[in-house]
């Protein structure tokens, strides 16, 4: 909810933001160079990361707090959760993150079509993780109502899931705006700041994978 | 960094122009504007429209409370009417007038043209009244608004009686969700606009202390509402969706919600009271005539609350269930945050000292608000000691210490900061007799309403109770007249900025000679601040008696406002 907005937004919401042709109006005052206006951007864009990545720290604090002192932890019947399928899950997840880098290389070197592809590449792969996140959802043997395990499992992986979503999503608008001329003038801001929404996304995954998935013993 | 002066047309100076296609008359103000003057004035109108709001709420429960017995309303109503009164008064009052003051006062200040980020800053502003009108129509759903108090504690909050998917508590959720969301958006945009846009030659240590402060408080909001966020949405998976994150019958942990909350919510009063000291410190220099005493030490004051004020939250919880130890830890953070509060404070009085004061308006409501917080402080310490708070928590001294900070020192600092920038902002000069009739209403009845509250706390009379022993009566029949009054002292404010909006005396540049880049443009200023031409900040803030200028060229600024 708060990254689809912001995340989705800050990109075009820039005052001098480096597609939209601004008018003599809106430039700032001091004259800052025009590739230092998509640096509002990307402070703007860090800033709002390091505050998102704080709701992540919560929601881990809560996980580690309930199962640390719940009385009755995996519901009846449940053994535990399957690592196998989670597990190649994550290493596409957390691969795609170098393939994004690869893609913001190519970019860099003004190679188009390279970034078009290794980004599309990233796209898939993280198209790739939430269809696996789906199809373990619906295999599981517990319910969201299932104890605070089923809970805060489905809480926290469904809350992650959003996130890879919207990345793609992003992913795509910054795919799309690569075709129109003279997108890069003002500077790769929107790129970078995607790219490092991935890494962020990746980075909270492997710490949720080590939470949920590999520590099971209490 | 030079920039060359383009040519300049006096007659641009004298209108505020709103930003091109915009209409340039009142209209503007109920459109999707991306100017911060405009976004400004939208917030602190609205703000205090929900002011009106919350204290009719209130006024309703001091007329419950002037007598004994719970006859003028019911019991249960009264808990709805206290929830929504706080939830209103820092959801949709202090959180959003401060928006408004930070939009107004951010860019003229650091010599921007606007925010960072305009658009985004336009879309934070739509959001409030959205969230808004969700709160007030929780007054409609069956069932009534949220009921458990502004903290919403399960397992009150948790309560759903009959069962509606939207009833008054998930509302009330989703309003500070949103209101959330806005607030982020904000503080992104204001730390932002802060770190990147400041004028040529405008260091840190150059920046206005309101700059300081804001950046200060908005380094809160950044750092404390992820984790209310986090909170709010396991309480509203436990209220809709069946879950058990903070209910013990299902292996949850109520407690940890009192964490989240309080985690956030202690350090939303210094969200809200560290741009005060913002007013505080800009005011206090220009009706004393004297640089702000220690400048240097105030502005690193402000991140010394921060730092502070994210280790002192489980202070709200001693009489919790919280394990010895953490309430030792506690109760020594929290009276630490009493050393960089204190400094500043020592630094206002000593800005003060052998002064030549001048006594308007501004300069009364910010001396009340620091003799007020002086006074909130010391039950500050109060109540973070212990003993005291195990015998006081959760009765009226805690609501009457709170109240002595909201509105005795915050509202107190608001209301300075209007009578300051109004001219500035409309163009119009406020009228300083209503402004004074104003503040001997506000001093008196805000005396009148939570001095007694600390008595009736400290004889044991508890908080959120519709009826009481009547050994509190007279107490009670003191605050309630004080909130009568203060009720009354509404009128000739709002009077005083209706009026002077509409026809007062047109302001000049520079009304309380007062120094700072803000005062180099004319009032109104134009919709981009200083354009192109952004003066050279070559000296720190607070110049007052020194003699030497501000800016580079500042004969040329200054003759430019003439010709205006």
């Amino acid at each position: 909810m708060v990254d689809s907005f912001s995340g989705g937004s800050a990109p075009a919401l820039d005052r001098a933001g480096g597609s939209h042709s601004p008018g003599p109006e809106h430039e700032p005052g001091h004259g800052s160079a025009e590739h230092a206006h998509g640096g509002y951007n990307l402070t703007g864009f860090v800033i709002f990361l390091a505050s998102e990545s704080l709701i992540f720290a919560a929601l881990f604090a809560a996980y580690i707090v309930l199962k640390g002192s719940a009385p009755l932890w995996l519901p009846a019947g449940v053994e535990g959760l399957e690592v196998r399928d989670p597990l190649i899950n994550t290493i596409v997840l957390v691969s795609s993150s170098g393939v994004a880098w690869l893609a913001e290389r190519a970019l860099h070197r003004r190679q188009l079509v390279r970034f078009r592809l290794w980004w599309l590449l990233t796209m898939a792969m993280g198209t790739w993780f939430v269809v696996g996140q789906a199809r373990e959802w619906l295999g599981l043997p517990f319910g969201l109502g299932d104890g605070v395990f089923g809970a805060s499992f489905y809480l926290l992986t469904g809350f992650h899931g959003l996130h890879v979503i919207t990345g793609v999503l992003l992913m795509a608008l910054m795919l799309w705006r690569s075709f129109r001329p003279g997108n890069y003038d003002g500077g790769e801001a929107g790129v970078t700041s995607v790219g490092l929404f991935w890494h962020f996304v990746d980075v909270i995954w492997i710490v949720l994978f080590a939470l949920l998935y590999l520590w099971q013993g209490r | 960094m030079s920039t060359t002066p383009i040519a300049f047309d006096p007659r641009a100076l004298r209108a505020p122009h709103p930003v091109p296609g915009a209409p340039d008359n009142w209209r503007r103000f109920f459109t999707f504007n991306t100017d911060a003057k405009v976004i400004g004035i939208q917030y602190i109108a609205l703000a205090l429209l929900f002011l009106l709001v919350g204290g009719l709420l209130a006024m309703i429960m001091r007329g419950e409370l002037i007598t004994p017995p719970a006859d003028l309303v019911d019991p249960s109503v009264y808990n709805g009417l206290y929830t929504m009164h706080g939830t209103v008064m820092l959801f949709l009052f202090l959180f959003p007038i401060l928006n408004g003051f930070n939009n107004l006062l951010i860019p003229p200040m650091i010599g921007a043209p606007d925010m960072a980020f305009p658009r985004l800053n336009a879309l934070a502003f739509w959001m409030f009244p959205v969230f808004g009108v969700v709160l007030m129509a929780s007054f409609l759903v069956p069932g009534g608004p949220a009921s458990s108090g502004w903290w919403a504690y399960p397992p009150l909050s948790t309560q759903n009686p009959l069962g509606l998917l939207i009833n008054g508590q998930f509302l009330w959720i989703l309003a500070v969700a949103i209101s959330g969301v806005s607030s982020i958006l904000g503080a992104v945009n204001f730390c932002t606009t802060i770190i990147r846009m400041r004028a040529p030659g405008m260091g840190w240590f150059r920046m206005p202390i309101f700059c300081w402060t804001a950046l200060a408080a908005q380094t809160i909001q950044l750092a404390g509402l992820p984790v209310l966020t986090a909170g709010a949405v396991m309480l509203l998976f436990d209220l809709s969706f069946g879950t058990s994150f903070f209910k013990p019958e299902g292996g949850g942990d109520p407690m940890l919600y009192q964490h989240f909350f309080w985690f956030y919510s202690h350090p939303a009063v210094y969200v809200m009271v560290l741009p005060v000291f913002g007013f505080f410190s800009e005011i206090f220099p220009v009706y004393a005539r004297k640089p702000l005493f220690g400048y240097h030490v105030v502005a690193i004051a402000s991140f010394g609350i921060v730092l502070l004020s994210l280790i002192v939250w489980v202070h709200h919880m001693f009489t919790s269930g919280t394990p010895q130890w953490m309430r030792h830890v506690f109760m020594v953070t929290t009276m630490l945050i009493a050393v960089p509060t204190g400094i500043k404070v020592f630094a206002w009085l000593a800005t003060l000292w052998r002064g030549k004061l001048w006594l308007t308006t501004a300069m009364l409501f910010a001396m009340g608000g620091v003799f007020n917080f002086i006074f909130a402080g010391i039950t500050g310490i109060m109540l973070a000691t212990v003993p005291v708070d195990v015998h006081v928590g959760n009765t009226y001294f805690v609501v009457g210490h709170f109240h002595t900070v909201i509105f005795s020192t915050i509202t107190f600092g608001v209301y300075a900061a209007i009578y300051h920038w109004f001219a500035k902002f409309t163009g119009r000069m406020l009228y300083e007799g209503l402004g004074k009739v104003h503040f001997a209403l506000t001093f008196v009845g805000a005396q009148l309403n939570f001095l007694p509250m600390h008595w009736a706390g400290l004889m044991g009379m508890p908080r959120r109770v519709a009826s009481y022993d009547p050994e509190f009566a007279l107490a009670n029949v003191l605050a309630s007249l004080g909130a009568f009054l203060l009720g009354v002292a509404m009128i000739p404010f709002l009077l005083n900025l209706v009026s002077s909006w509409v026809r007062g005396a047109p302001a000049p540049a520079n009304p309380w000679q007062a120094i700072g880049l803000e005062w180099l443009l004319p009032s109104p200023p134009p919709a981009e601040n200083f354009e192109h031409d952004v003066p050279t900040v070559i000296s720190g803030p607070y110049g007052y008696g020194l003699g030497h200028p501000l800016v580079a060229d500042q004969a040329r600024y200054e003759s430019r406002l003439k010709e205006a």
